[in-house]
This record gives structure tokens, sequence and C-alpha cells, in this order.
């Protein structure tokens, strides 16, 4: 169709509803006598736990029931390899934090008395708070063997490494440390659950994975699924953190199920920080080789990575800390050696740019030192050791379209790269750095042969479409997408579409909003279904004219006839004709990666990806050498998206990445102390950039036009994350020639290194 | 704990409501009088997402007690219409995303707005950096403000409808 809405800046439509409160996010919903839960956090890091005594909390007034871990004895967790998770401890709570008892009480403030009333005996048992002690002191024995603390090994080689190495010209090594962070989204987490008289549970809650929650709930309830309704309301922000299930949303259930009445979990913003699931710090140590001509021979990386309690995504985690070390800028071999440990602190999990926005890090700083070494532009050095278009990486991934290259040329170019990188004078400089990132991941997490994605559209006579979407609406826009989606295939106003998404009793199953895999997967479902719809339309007006089928088509609002221009038929008609010709009219789409996309080894499919995104960064600093304060000026970022479906919110994706990863650069740590005690577990202390912090950010996109993706279309929301870190790091060194091995960028490390400098 | 009764004037109306003397104005907002569109994003006056007008001045509403408003007037993000240029502006520069600090933001606005009919960006900067967003970078929040100073907001249309077919809620000639 020619006047399409796909690829037109535009509205969201949904925004104002959910701004004015038309649109109820979770904690927004209220039931009738219902109750309000909390959990009683165990104090040590690590501690047996000897005995619980309840009845006190029993005796208060208002508090109606409560609940410890034997009332819930199923092991759960996202990945079902390693189901190491409790939704309350049973023998053992394993961080400062873990939930050892739950309240379900008349009001908030009842609950809390009712947990302070609930004594609990415990025996405090050796700890590991820090990545070494996880190394060092296996006897802590916090892996499920309890011999050691390790979570999850991976050693992968690609190429003749230790002979590439040998044969290079230079050979430079570096050591970095990526300290954790946390997600923050302004939303905190809530679950609402009710157990109706049927026996149905349903539950709303702040899920970005309404389907595997479904299960879980499953399992752990030992309900069956045909009891259970999930439903995941709008989400205020997630960013990764929602991805996975968590002991409240059992305790909910199960405190709704015993009481027989609604039981409403809001999270507070302290315990938000022990929820955590952010981004893993990570230890690493990086050897990059080269030929003096520039070409990169190997990278040999090792890292370590502090997971915290559980395993979460820790098993993917460990894959995706080397799989993308391939794109876009490849060397002819390469290695990775990663090692997750548990530890005693809040788990990690995955935070935007799942487990590979740390070693991006480490590798685009390498590559400028090594650019630096062999007198070589940092851009040039990309450019000669680029991975192009339909071809495989060295590690068996499979890329079709490759926007790479166009992304350099336009940082280089909009930040006048040639002209100003180093001529800036002392104190303000320019840094680069590109990456890549998968568009939705091959793998499913429980392994199954179904579809990734589905959409089912239901049409009604009156020129109304409803779109009945598992996705889940975050705030990226998918709601959005599907409805402009079809709109644009059967030529209707954006206002005759609905998007019902993510409920589980009312839409058909996609495996929800990670690994950003939204447009790429559940845009090709819906893309599907719609023109599944529109050839019965087209089917019915052609019989209903007596033309053949291959001359109708479908415009802003009319179905018409090639050369004859007097002949169209409203789309309602086309509607009712169609009615009348084939019965009630829907359709159903799905989508489902297509085989080998990834090698043929264990861990080939973690990293594959139906089609990746390519991003490319500049960032000019301005640093301050008596403070060490350094200053982001401004982010030129570009984005291969593949097409961008709707700009505004591309752009918003761009913006938002940029604005998290110099926030990663310069502020954000999530640290904890030696007694397991999380330093800061508020805004203030945990300090996110106000509109005062942030640089300027000059987003674009390149439209690479993907062959597989839905109007070509690939990922936005997590890719353009990956190299803004980097640049910002390469920019310090162009401004003050200094090299910083450790984030955040604080003052006082910059301020350390340009003392080490001097010296 | 005793309930007090007070009178306060929300969004125009007189309204009665009896509070606890430790309940902040937003718990009896959003939980009381059900007025959901102010969000909590902390409890702790760190967030903005709580930001609501008291005699025309922005608070945040998890840092006001309930009952120092007796007898003043409180505005919220439902008090705004619908076709108002504020938002119309936000949703045409993707001043919002997941939607979360929105109702906070727009009220900072309004009242800035209020006093400063065309804001330059460095004051409308100033202004929401007590509102975190974690979703758009701030950018186009910033320019969503100011185009409404400006006056460059085309104000909302309805797009236009097809008229319904004869077959389907029709007016019968
Ligand atoms: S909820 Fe009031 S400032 Fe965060
Ligand atoms: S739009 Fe999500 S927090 Fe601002």
């Amino acid at each position: 169709m020619s006047d399409r809405l796909i690829g037109k800046a535009g509205k969201r439509g949904d925004l104002i509803k959910r701004a004015r409160g038309d649109t109820p996010f979770t904690d927004d919903l209220a039931l009738p006598r219902m109750l309000h839960g909390k959990t009683l956090r165990c104090p040590h890091p690590h501690a047996r736990i000897v005995s619980i005594d309840t009845s006190k909390a029993l005796e208060i007034p208002g508090v109606i029931a409560v609940l410890t871990g034997r009332d819930l004895p199923e092991r759960f967790g996202i990945i079902p390899w390693t189901p190491d998770e409790h939704a309350l401890a049973i023998e053992t709570a394993r961080f400062v934090g873990d939930g050892v008892a739950a309240v379900a009480a008349l009001d908030e403030r009842t609950a809390v008395r009712g947990c302070d009333a609930i004594k609990v005996l415990y025996e405090v048992l050796p700890s590991a708070v820090d990545l070494d002690s996880a190394i060092t002191r296996p006897e802590i024995g916090l892996s499920a063997k309890k011999d050691d603390n390790v979570s999850k090994a991976v050693d992968l080689a690609f190429g003749d490494v230790d002979g590439e190495l040998a044969g290079s010209d230079v050979v430079l090594d570096g050591d970095y440390f990526f300290e954790g962070t946390a997600h923050v989204p302004i939303e905190p987490h809530c679950t609402l659950a009710q157990y109706d008289a049927s026996g149905l549970l349903t539950v709303w809650s702040t899920t970005q994975v309404p389907h595997y929650l479904h299960r879980e709930l499953s399992r752990v309830l030992r309900l069956s699924p045909t009891r259970i309704r999930v439903i995941q309301p709008p989400l205020g922000g997630a960013f990764g953190g929602k991805s996975e299930p968590f002991g409240h949303e059992f305790t909910a259930a199960k405190l709704a199920m015993v009481t027989g009445r609604p039981v409403k979990f809001l999270i507070s913003r302290e315990e938000e920080f022990y929820l955590h699931r952010g981004r893993h710090p990570m230890r690493l140590h990086f050897r990059l080789g080269a030929k003096s001509d520039g070409t990169l021979t190997a990278i040999d990386a090792r890292n370590q990575i502090d997971g915290g309690a559980y395993s979460s995504f820790g098993l993917v985690t460990t894959y995706y800390s080397g799989q993308l070390l391939s794109l876009p800028t490849a060397a002819r071999s390469y290695r990775f050696s990663s090692t997750r440990y548990f530890t005693n602190k809040p788990a990690c999990g995955p935070k935007r740019g799942h487990g590979s926005v740390q070693p991006r890090f480490a590798f685009e700083v390498m590559l400028d030192r090594m650019a630096e070494k062999l007198k070589l532009d940092p851009i040039a050095l990309r450019r000669k050791n680029a991975v192009g278009g339909n071809t495989h990486t060295i590690n068996g991934m499979r890329v079709t379209s490759n926007g790479n290259l166009e992304c350099l040329a336009k940082v280089e170019e909009a930040s006048g790269w040639k002209e100003r990188r180093g001529k800036l004078g002392f104190g303000r400089g320019l840094g680069v750095a590109s990456s890549a990132y998968i568009s939705g991941t091959n793998y499913p997490i429980y392994p199954n042969e179904m579809a990734q994605s589905s959409v089912q559209l239901k049409v009604d006579r009156s020129g109304v479409v409803t779109v009945f979407n598992g996705a889940s609406e975050i705030g990226q826009g998918t709601d959005m997408l599907m409805a402009t989606i079809v709109a644009d295939e059967l030529g209707l106003p954006l206002e005759a579409i609905r998007v019902v998404s993510a409920d589980s009793d009312l839409c058909p199953v996609d495996l929800g909003a990670y690994s950003s895999r939204g447009t790429f997967m559940n845009g090709n479902a819906c893309l599907t279904a719609a023109r599944l719809v529109k050839e019965k339309l087209i089917a019915a007006v052609a019989a209903k004219l007596e033309v053949p089928e291959t001359s109708v088509f479908v415009t802003r609002g009319a179905l018409c006839v090639r050369g004859r221009e007097g002949d169209a038929v409203p789309v309602e008609e086309a509607i009712q004709l169609a009615e009348a010709k084939f019965g009630a009219l829907g359709a159903v789409g799905s989508y489902k990666t297509p085989p080998n996309l990834g090698g043929e080894y264990r861990g080939g499919t973690i990293g594959a990806s139906p089609a990746y995104s390519f991003t490319a960064h500049v960032a000019e600093v301005k640093v301050d050498v008596e403070t060490g304060v350094v200053e982001v000026v401004k982010v030129w970022c570009a984005h291969d998206c593949g097409k961008a479906l709707l700009p505004t919110q591309v752009i918003g994706q761009i913006d938002g990445s940029v604005y998290m990863g110099v926030a990663e650069a310069l502020f954000e740590e999530h640290l904890i102390s030696p007694n397991g005690l999380h330093r800061g577990p508020n805004l203030l202390d945990y300090r996110i950039p106000t509109s005062l912090d942030v640089p300027q950010i000059h987003s674009m996109f390149v439209e690479s036009l993907d062959p597989e993706g839905p109007h070509g279309a690939k990922e936005a929301g997590e890719g353009p994350l990956h190299s803004s870190i980097p640049a910002v790091a390469n920019a310090i060194y162009d401004a003050v020639g200094v090299r910083l091995h450790a984030l955040p960028f604080s003052p006082g490390r910059v301020l350390e290194a340009l003392r080490q400098r001097k010296a | 704990m005793t309930l007090i009764p007070i009178t306060l004037t929300i969004n125009g109306d007189l309204t009665q409501v009896a509070v606890h003397a430790s309940q902040t104005l937003l718990e009896v907002l959003r939980y009381e009088l059900r007025l959901i569109g102010t969000k909590q994003g902390c409890d702790k006056g760190d967030c903005g997402a709580c930001t609501v007008l008291l005699d025309g001045e922005p608070v945040l509403g998890c840092l006001t007690l309930a009952l120092s408003c007796a007898g003043r007037s409180v505005t919220t993000v439902e008090s705004i219409p619908r076709a108002d240029p504020l938002l119309e502006s936000f949703d045409c520069h993707g001043a919002g995303q997941c939607g979360f600090c929105t109702p906070g933001m727009l009220m900072t606005a309004k009242g800035l707005l209020a006093k400063e009919k065309k804001p330059s960006r460095d004051s409308i900067r100033a202004a929401i950096s007590g509102n975190l967003c974690r979703c758009t970078g701030y950018g186009p929040i910033v320019e969503a403000i100011a185009a409404v100073g400006e006056g460059t907001v085309q104000p909302a249309t309805e797009e236009k409808l097809p008229p319904p077919l004869p077959s389907y809620g029709a007016p019968r000639k």
C-alpha cells in the first residue's frame, strides 16, 4: 500500500491513556476484600534457618495468614536445567534479602508488623560476598553439588588461537572490571492474585514473561495450568528486570488460595535492589593479536562472572559473555573461557544487552589500543576487520543483513570525526565503538518445537479488528506496532484496531519481551495473520465484482481494482462480503526461527538469531583534570534496525539505550557491603541520571532491510546500548590520555588514573 | 488508629475524606480516592512519579501528609483534558515510553508553564530534574514541554473515520 503508516513518525496512542490513569498498571488494580502481602527477608548473607515461629504474627489483629518455605516446597528457575530457587527459603537463605516468610494482612502496615513479629532463628554460615572469596573458598559450597561455588563454566574455541597469536606482529593484554548495575524501572514490581470460587487462579503481575510465569506457577503451586490465568498489565519499564518469576508471585498466589481473598504484593524501592537480577559484575582478561597491516588475528578472553545467589539466566549469561565477540569486527580466530560463580549477593540476571555489554566494553577498548599501536584510525581498523552480510561468523552464526559499515560512516560523518578527533585540545576528546546484537534468540528457554510467537486476529463486521497478541508491552511499543501492521495490511484506520496483549486466557503464546525479539518475531507473526485476512477480503471483493483476484489491491479505506478506479469497495464492506462468503473472519499467524542459524556445538544456539542489529557510537567528552569529573557532552549513535517501522519509537529506543549506557559508564554501581547489605538501596544513593546529567543524544537509524524481518525490520531496544560505554572510555583516552579499566568512570578513578599517568 | 475527616478540593471537586495522621497525600489519592493516575515509584521523595499540584505548586505526594492538605486545592493528572496541547505534545515527541513517569512529568510541566509561558530548555531541564525517567533519556520530554511554550503543537484532531456503512449502524433514511 502506498500511503502506509509503517515508516512514518507518529503518536503512540496508548501513551495518553497510560499517562492519565485510563490504562491501569498492576498496582492501580484493586479488588474487593483485597489483602496486602509483605515478605520477611533474611538479614544475613548466608544462613541456615534453624526455626521459624509465626505464632506471634498470627495473633496480631488484621494479620490473616502467614506462609513459610515449607508451604511452597517446589523449586523453580527460569532455565529448566537450573531450578534452584524457592518462593521462600527452606533450609538456607543465600543472601541478605532472601525471603523467609510472607504475611497477608488487611493493610500493608499490618503486614509489615506481622513480618516484624515472626521469630526466625538463624545459624550464620560462612559467606562469599565477592568474586575473590567465591573463587578462593570453594568450601563455602554454593554450587548444586556443594563442592565449590561454580554456577556455570564455558570454554569455546574457534580457529587456531595459539598459532595465530604466535604469528602476530602485535599482541596486547588488558584487564577490565565491570561493576554490576541495576535496571531501576520507575515502576516497582507488583503482583495481584485472585483465587475465585470456581477454583481459577488469576495472577496480574509486572512480568515481561507471562508465559513462563504461567508454567512456573503451575509447577510451584502444583496446580493444573488449566486452572491458572496470567495477565500482564502494561509495564512501567522493565529492561530485563522483570523477565523471570519472582518469589512474591508465588506467595501472592498461594496466599490468595489459602485465604480465599485477593492478595497484592507491592515491592518497595528498597526491596527492588535486593530482587535485582541486574547486570553481572565481570572481571575480564583480554588478549588481542594483529598483523602490522591491521588484520586481527586472535581474541583470547577469560571472564570471571559474579552471579549472586541464584542461577537465574546464568547459564545463558555465561555464553553471552563471549558468543557475540565474532560480530561486527572479527579476528581470524577466537576463544573464550567464562566462569560464573555464585556469591551471597542479590542474584544477577539479564539487563538490556544480556551478558554481552561487559565483554563489548573490554573488546572495544582493546581495539582502540590496537589502532593506536598500529597507527591506524580506529574506524579504519574496524572497517578492515568487518564481517560482511550474507555470511557466517567464525563461531557459526548465520548473518544476513548487515549495516555495520553504514553505521560507522554515519557517526564518522555526523561527529566530524576526521576533522575533530585528537584536535579538541587537552581535556576534550572523541571516542568510537561499534557492536552487534541479536533480534530474538533461537533458543526458546525450554526446548520445544512450537511457535515462538503467535498472533490471532478477530475481524468484526463493524470494521473493528482485534489483535490477540501474546507479547508483552513494556513501554517499547509492541502494541502500537501490531496495530500499525494490521491497519496497513487491511487499509483500516488505527482507531479501528484494538490490541489485547499478554493474557494467557485470551492470547496465543508469545515467549516474552526479552532478547529483543518483539519486532522480529511478533511482527512476523502478526504480518502473517493480517495477510491471511487480506487474502479473504480480496477473494470476496473479486468474486463480487467478477474480476480476477490478482487485480484487487488494498488502499487506505478501500479495496480497489487495477484499471477500474470507480469500483472501490470500502474495507468495512469488503469485510462483510468476506464474512458472508467464508463465515466468521479471523486468522492466526505464527513465527518460528528457521533451522541452522547457529554452530553445531554445545552452546551454538546461544547467540544464534534470525537477524542481527548493528550499532556505532561516537562519544564526545570533557574531562575536568582538577576534579576528575567526566562530562559526556554529546553522543552520536547510528543503529541498523533493518527498517524503522515506528521511527519515533526506534529513535526512542536508541535514545534510551544511549542514556542507560552513559549512566553505566559514569554513575551506576550496584555495590554490596561485606556484610551483604546493599550500599544504598534507594534512588539517591544508587544514582540514576536526572535531566541535568544526560548528554545531548543524536540518534540515527540505518535501514539495511533484513530479508526475513517484517517489512525488513530488526531490533532496536538493546543493541544501541552496547557500544556506548566503550565509546566514552575511548573518548576519555582521546581527551586526557588515560585508559580506565574499571567501571564506572567516577571522579576518584579518573583522578587516580591521571595521577598514575603523571608518575 | 483514629481517622480524621478533612475537606479539600481535588481537581475542582470539594472532597471529604477521613485520613490517618500518618497517611500521605499519595496514599489517599491512590488508595482511598482511587485517583490512580498519580504514580508511586519510591515512596521516599526520590523519583517524582507522585508529583501533583498543591495550590498550583508541584509537590511530592509521597512526602506530603494528607492532613496538611485540609482546606487546600490539589490538582492531579486526571484534571488534564484529553485534547490538552501538553498531552498531545508528549505523544508527538515520544516523550513517554512506558508512561510511568509521565503523570509526574506532566504535573511538573503544568506547574512550570503556569509560571513561565515560554520556558527555555535550561529552565525546563532544571524544573524536571526531580522527575526521574528511565526510558527516554529526557531529550524528547524537554522538547515536548518547550513546544507547548513555543505554541508549535498542533491541537489534537480526531482522525477522520469513515462514515458507518448502511449495513452497520448508519441512520435509516
Ligand atoms: S513516589 Fe514520591 S518521589 Fe517517588
Ligand atoms: S517513560 Fe518510562 S520512566 Fe519515563
